[in-house]
């Protein structure tokens, strides 16, 4: 394969970026939406090209004696900050970065075509497409990235289309404020992935040239995931707060993760996210950039094995915010922020499996790389089937215009093409056989059993909470009280148009057989194949668990009555909390608007104006004032001077006098 | 009774100090003017005084002193040429008044 | 052969404008408008021409320190000489001014009232400040430094607004006093700069190969130049100039002022007070990193809560001015190669963002973010720019603030011990702060609902005002996306100092 391709790969988008975003001001909408999505298609029919290539072809380049290569297609330098430290912009490809790039290519044009329906009558509907091929660029950069420099970059750039994106609707002062905090709690987060490079790097490129590392660059991913073993040898004196550096540079790197991946307690921006239009909550906020934590885990994951302590650390993560994000998501009435909830749930489960993925042997038994593969594994599927709960959502909103399920229900029979699409969205997500999210969700659990007891159960739990609140959901929308507006002319809500109905029923097609794909032979932590066995108690425990918790919301939900006013009401305080997201917003409202806005910037100001400048205006007062004083000796009265004159002069005399005597 | 040096400064210094208080004290630009002579004419007296009794064979402090009484004169012609201008204009000799240069 | 020496003509040719307009009428706009114009233009013209041939030389082999290297004595008594040339980095600054008057130009395009003499104040600033970058002789230097001041008096004081007086007098007071210091400093480097015997030179490039200053007036000297250009750069707690002075002047001052004059400083620092004074900077570098360590994280700060348009500019100015001099007193190659970086990228955006809020200012009559909001339906064109502008500053990458921060960063971090790596650390947080502070100002002025019904019926930017802006863009996007050949550049010509660094430990 030349080099072509791959450079294709990132230019297409961002050449339609700049040509929609420069001259989409003077298009037709329907230009823009053709351009958008043809470009979007050709980007997509490279990458399956691209993926296929590097699955199928058996060149030496990619699979060696039965293991997957990586390879880089091209790296080419950016920016040297020193020899040592070089940032390359270039193109890796390895079964990650292939499976993300069908993923991302797929989901992004299946939103293309969605988003010409769901968006024809937006204002700014050129922009819209420019901002999505931005996004689209920023992401494929992101996965492809051969270094961590490179990645930090397309990070960064996938945080303002995102940025963008949300604030689409720039007019709503919710939609602005979503945007900012988006933007601003990423970034906090992107700091500390950033000391966490710049401690990385330092210690690296220090490493002795003549060493073991050689003087290759210190962002490099496959020459530090190579070396992990000699880099935690490297700074293994240098200690920090009784923790090596290592872990240290590991745990911040994560904690940019934490950030985009919605993690606890960097969690809050997600939810409000959903201001953006649907169709980018499913392409942003549900399948792609919300991954991105777990895909740097796992680029990384060599150097994380090095250091257990950061797996734990992830595991940990992981698992609290998993248990409260489906908490949480039992009890909201947006339906895009249940999704949004189910989905921060979904990536924790995702970080969880990488956590307890270790390479060491447990017992004699090498479990090592199962939880790496089940993590992509689910990762792939969660993409496919959130997207499509999303743009369902994006359908359902299109035909009620509102987001609120008391708005819904009963919608069955108007919509059916959205129900049983939705529908097959819950089953796959719900772990039912034979859709999708069952097989991966299988592997995880197994992966989790594995590690320890106390995960597999923790985490089983989730799943049956998950269950549980995506039927909750379902049953809500297309089931329980027929809403009577809908028996109003104009009113009665119907399925949406082709453009809208395609991608929906693609991507359930896609879920309902993505659980068959041999997932083990193309995605490993070390690139060799791993077959896939169900792990039959786990699987058995988890479809009784699922099926049980869809029980529960079947007898609950499915037609009106009053058991589930009767749950509220039994635990109201719990209840209050929960649907009030355990008042994180309110917290960092508080911490960063009275405390750091009114506190720290205020008399920061304050400081400035009167102390600071206060001393300066305080020294040009002090000189004017003895100016003025000083001033009144100039009378102008001749007698006045003569006297000042004579006084000088005898005082004078008088010293001369003294002085010769 | 020998006629000392000290018989001809002691009224000299006498002229002199009356001169000073005479120009702090006085208001009118002619007083101060007057009081401007006599502290010229007791430095000119001491001119003539040191030369006589210090240095009796030369003639320069008389030169000089001479010298001094024509320049005073001319000073005194424009001192009076300017009052007499300020008087025209402010309808004032007082020398508190005028102090339109001021700063 | 005077004239024979291109740098020359970087000064002789804004006298030349100063000449032109000199003829045209008072209210001749068209005349005073063709001048600067053309002037401008060759300008820009000559400096590209600059940058290129500059490359062309290094990359042919010429390693002498400076090139286009002469010298004329101006005056014997004290050995005084008119003595230009440039390395890599003085090409990199004369090719931010050129852009930066070029844009200037075309901001100030309605300029009200006394055109002609605006522009004259105007030419006679940028003159002082080519000058400036081009000399190697210290007088000659501090000169030009002063010819760049004083009009910065005149221009704000009659040309500006609100408490104009007020601001200019500060602004030209607080700069004095600078200079006061930096006389001192520049007198007592000439006293002991040469060894025994010889004759006293100004010459930066002699005096650095004579190295001949003792410790003891080098950490006095030090102090001294660094303090009088420190209060050029805004380093705290001599900065106060900065948002007064900024939130009064016009326009294009704004622009040349933050874009090329406060670079001044920091060229300063690194070309006087550290290189011919490098034990001393080794010493007592540690002083001042705590000062600029605290410019950056005060002015991020003091700019989330500001109200005003150009207060929060200042402000900003303020912690990214900090930034430089923070890398400049790293002195390593990496760190200093991003202050040279962070001067140009925030001479490009600040002359950015100070060009649109002038234009806004144009329009609104306001520059109270309280007061304003929606911008982007109403100009769409100044909108996207102010974005774009505002993306630049908090270090988007594909902009030009990126790439130099991160040059800071990694040149920073290099030093290992618990002092540096935490003003470091703390110096990395104003980028979300940044992010913070511009969002902000995003959210109100751009974005969201039309905030007052007046404002509805305003225009769109004009010609002269989409010219200013998109020059800058686009060199604010060259830079970001291709960045290495200016930090080789830049790199290379750090090797004396650094070189001269080593030595002095």
């Amino acid at each position: 394969m030349s080099v072509t391709l791959p450079i294709l790969i990132l230019a297409i988008p961002l050449f339609m970026f700049l040509l929609l975003g420069i001259g989409g001001v003077k298009m037709s909408r329907k230009l823009a939406g053709i351009l958008g999505i043809t470009a979007l298609g050709a980007v997509a029919v490279i990458s399956y090209y691209v993926a296929f290539t590097y699955f199928f072809s058996g060149d030496s380049l990619f699979i060696d004696d039965g293991v997957r290569q990586q390879c880089q297609m091209f790296d080419v330098t950016w920016l040297a900050f020193t020899d040592r430290m070089v940032v390359n912009i270039g193109f890796l490809l390895d079964p990650i970065s292939a499976m993300m790039l069908v993923v991302i290519t797929t989901i992004s044009f299946m939103v293309h075509l969605y988003s010409w329906g769901y968006m024809e009558h937006e204002p700014g509907f050129q922009r819209y497409y420019a901002f999505l091929a931005l996004f689209t660029f920023s992401m494929l950069g992101l996965v492809v990235a051969t270094n961590i420099f490179q990645m930090y970059i397309f990070w960064e750039l996938v945080g303002v289309s995102s940025y963008l994106l949300i604030g689409f609707f720039y007019k709503l002062p919710s939609a602005v404020s979503a945007s900012k905090k988006a933007f601003i709690v990423t970034r906090f987060a992107d700091l500390f992935m950033l000391i966490g490079i710049l401690v990385l790097s330092y210690y690296v490129s220090n490493a002795p040239a003549d060493g073991p590392l050689g003087s290759a660059s210190a962002f490099n991913f496959q020459m530090l995931n190579n070396n992990a073993g000699v880099i935690a040898n490297t700074v293994v004196g240098a200690t920090f707060m009784s923790g090596s550096v290592l872990t240290w540079a590991m745990v911040l790197i994560f904690v940019g993760g934490m950030g985009k991946s919605a993690m606890l307690p960097l969690h809050i921006w997600l939810p409000d996210a959903m201001e953006g239009p649907t169709p980018v909550s499913a392409l942003i906020h549900a399948a792609t950039m919300v991954v991105a934590g777990v895909y740097l885990v796992a680029r990384f994951f060599p150097l994380y094995c090095i250091v257990p302590d950061s797996l734990t650390f992830i595991t940990i993560v992981g698992a609290i915010t998993a248990f409260y994000a489906a908490v949480v998501a039992c009890t909201q009435i947006d339906i895009k922020r249940v999704l949004a909830f189910s989905t921060i749930s979904q990536i924790a489960f995702m970080m969880v499996s990488l956590g307890v993925a270790y390479n060491q042997p447990i017992e004699g038994v090498h479990y090592s790389g199962l939880g790496y593969m089940a993590s992509m594994f689910h990762l792939f599927t969660h993409a496919m089937f959130k997207a499509l709960l999303f743009l369902g959502a994006g359908a359902l909103i299109h035909a009620v215009h509102s987001n609120d399920y008391t708005k819904m229900g009963g919608l069955r029979k108007y919509m059916p093409i959205t129900h049983w699409t939705f529908l097959i969205g819950c089953l796959a997500i719900a772990g039912i056989p034979p859709f999708s999210g069952f097989f991966s969700k299988d592997e995880m659990l197994a992966a989790m059993y594995n590690n320890h007891w106390f995960w597999g159960a923790w985490m089983s739990m989730v799943a049956g909470l998950t269950a549980f609140y995506m039927f909750r959901l379902y049953y809500l929308i297309f089931w329980w009280e027929e809403n009577p507006e809908y028996k109003k002319e104009g009113h009665k809500p119907h399925d949406a148009p082709w453009q809208m109905s395609v991608p929906l029923i693609f991507l359930a097609a896609v879920s309902c057989v993505a659980g068959f794909i041999p997932f083990g032979e193309f995605v490993t932590y070390n690139g060799e194949p791993y077959h896939i066995h169900l792990e039959t108690p786990v699987a058995v425990t988890s479809i009784v668990i699922a099926l049980l918790a869809i029980g529960l919301a079947t007898v609950m939900y499915a037609k009106k009555n009053p058991l589930p006013a009767k749950f509220k009401n039994a635990m109201p305080g719990l209840w209050k909390a929960a649907h009030h997201r355990f008042y994180w917003d309110e917290i960092y409202q508080f911490v960063t608007h009275k405390i750091i806005f009114n506190i720290i910037c205020r008399s920061i100001a304050w400081f400035d104006r009167h102390v600071i400048d206060g001393t300066m205006n305080a020294l040009a007062y002090v000189t004017n004032f003895f100016s003025v004083k000083i001033k009144g000796m100039q009378s102008g009265y001749v007698q006045a001077y003569v006297l000042w004159y004579f006084a000088g002069a005898l005082v004078l005399a008088v010293i001369t006098w003294i002085c010769l005597i | 009774m020998d006629l000392n040096m000290l018989w001809y400064l002691v009224p000299s210094v006498i002229m002199f100090v009356a001169g000073v208080y005479g120009f702090v004290t006085r208001k009118n630009m002619i007083a101060l003017l007057i009081s401007l002579e006599l502290m010229l004419n007791s430095a000119d007296l001491n001119f003539v005084i040191f030369n006589r009794f210090l240095y009796p064979g030369s003639m320069e402090g008389m030169v000089f002193t001479l010298f001094a009484i024509a320049i005073a004169a001319a000073e005194t012609a424009i001192a009076i040429a300017i009052i007499v201008n300020i008087y025209r204009k402010l309808h004032s000799t007082e020398i508190d008044e005028v102090d339109k240069m001021k700063y | 052969m005077f004239f024979g020496n291109i740098l020359i003509w970087f000064v002789v040719v804004p006298i030349l404008m100063l000449a032109g307009l000199a003829l045209c009428g008072q209210n001749n706009m068209k005349a005073i408008r063709g001048v600067m114009v053309t002037c401008s233009t060759v300008l820009l013209g000559m400096s590209i021409w600059l940058v290129c041939d500059f490359l062309a030389q290094r990359a042919a082999g010429n390693q002498a320190e400076m090139l286009w290297m002469d010298s004329w004595m101006w005056y014997k008594p004290l050995n005084i000489h008119l003595a230009v040339g440039v390395d890599g980095i003085s090409v990199l600054m004369l090719l931010l001014t050129s852009i930066i008057v070029f844009a200037g130009t075309f901001a100030s395009w309605k300029i009200n009232p006394l055109p002609k003499n605006f522009f004259l104040w105007y030419s006679l600033l940028s003159t002082g400040v080519y000058g400036f970058f081009i000399s190697i002789d210290m007088f000659t230097m501090f000169m030009f430094y002063e010819v760049a001041l004083i009009p910065m008096y005149l221009l704000i004081g009659v040309w500006g607004t609100g408490r104009k007086e007020y601001s200019a007098m500060k602004l030209t007071l607080m700069l004095m006093g600078g200079s006061a210091f930096l006389m001192l400093g520049l007198l007592g480097i000439y006293w002991h700069g040469t060894p025994e015997g010889m004759p006293h030179t100004w010459n930066i490039l002699e005096i650095s190969h004579y190295g001949n200053i003792d410790y003891g007036w080098q950490n006095l000297l030090f102090v001294f130049t660094f303090v009088g250009f420190g209060v050029l750069g805004a380093m705290f707690p001599f900065h106060t100039w900065s948002p007064d002075g900024h939130a009064c002047a016009p326009t294009a001052v704004s622009m040349l002022h933050a874009g090329v004059l406060m670079k001044l400083g920091g060229y300063g620092c690194f070309r006087i007070a550290i290189f011919l004074l490098p034990h001393a900077a080794n010493e007592l570098a540690w002083i001042f990193i705590i000062l600029t360590g605290i410019s950056i994280v005060y002015g991020a700060f003091s700019a989330c809560v500001q109200t005003d348009l150009k207060y929060i500019n200042a402000y900003s100015s303020v912690s990214h001015c900090g930034m430089v001099l923070f890398a400049l007193l790293m002195l390593n190659t990496t760190a200093m190669t991003g202050a040279i970086l962070q001067m140009l990228s925030h001479g490009l955006m600040t002359a950015l963002f100070f060009a649109l809020i002038g234009m806004i200012y144009g329009r609104t009559h306001t520059r109270d973010i309280r007061q304003m909001g929606g911008l982007m339906k109403i100009m769409p064109y100044l909108g996207v720019c102010y974005m774009i502008a505002g993306f630049a500053s908090l270090g988007l990458p594909g902009m030009s603030g990126f790439v130099a921060e991160m040059t800071i960063f990694f040149g920073s971090f290099e030093h290992a011990d618990m002092f540096h790596r935490i003003f470091v650390i703390a110096a990395t947080t104003s980028i979300v702060i940044t992010a913070v502070y511009i969002l902000r100002v995003v959210g109100k002025l751009i974005l969201g609902p039309v905030q007052d019904e007046h404002h509805l019926s305003l225009t769109d930017a004009t010609w002269w005002e989409r010219l200013s802006t998109v020059t800058l863009i686009a060199c604010l996007a060259g830079i970001g996306f291709f960045p290495n050949w200016l930090s080789e550049t830049i790199q290379h010509s750090f090797k004396p100092i650094v070189d001269a660094l080593a030595m002095a430990i």
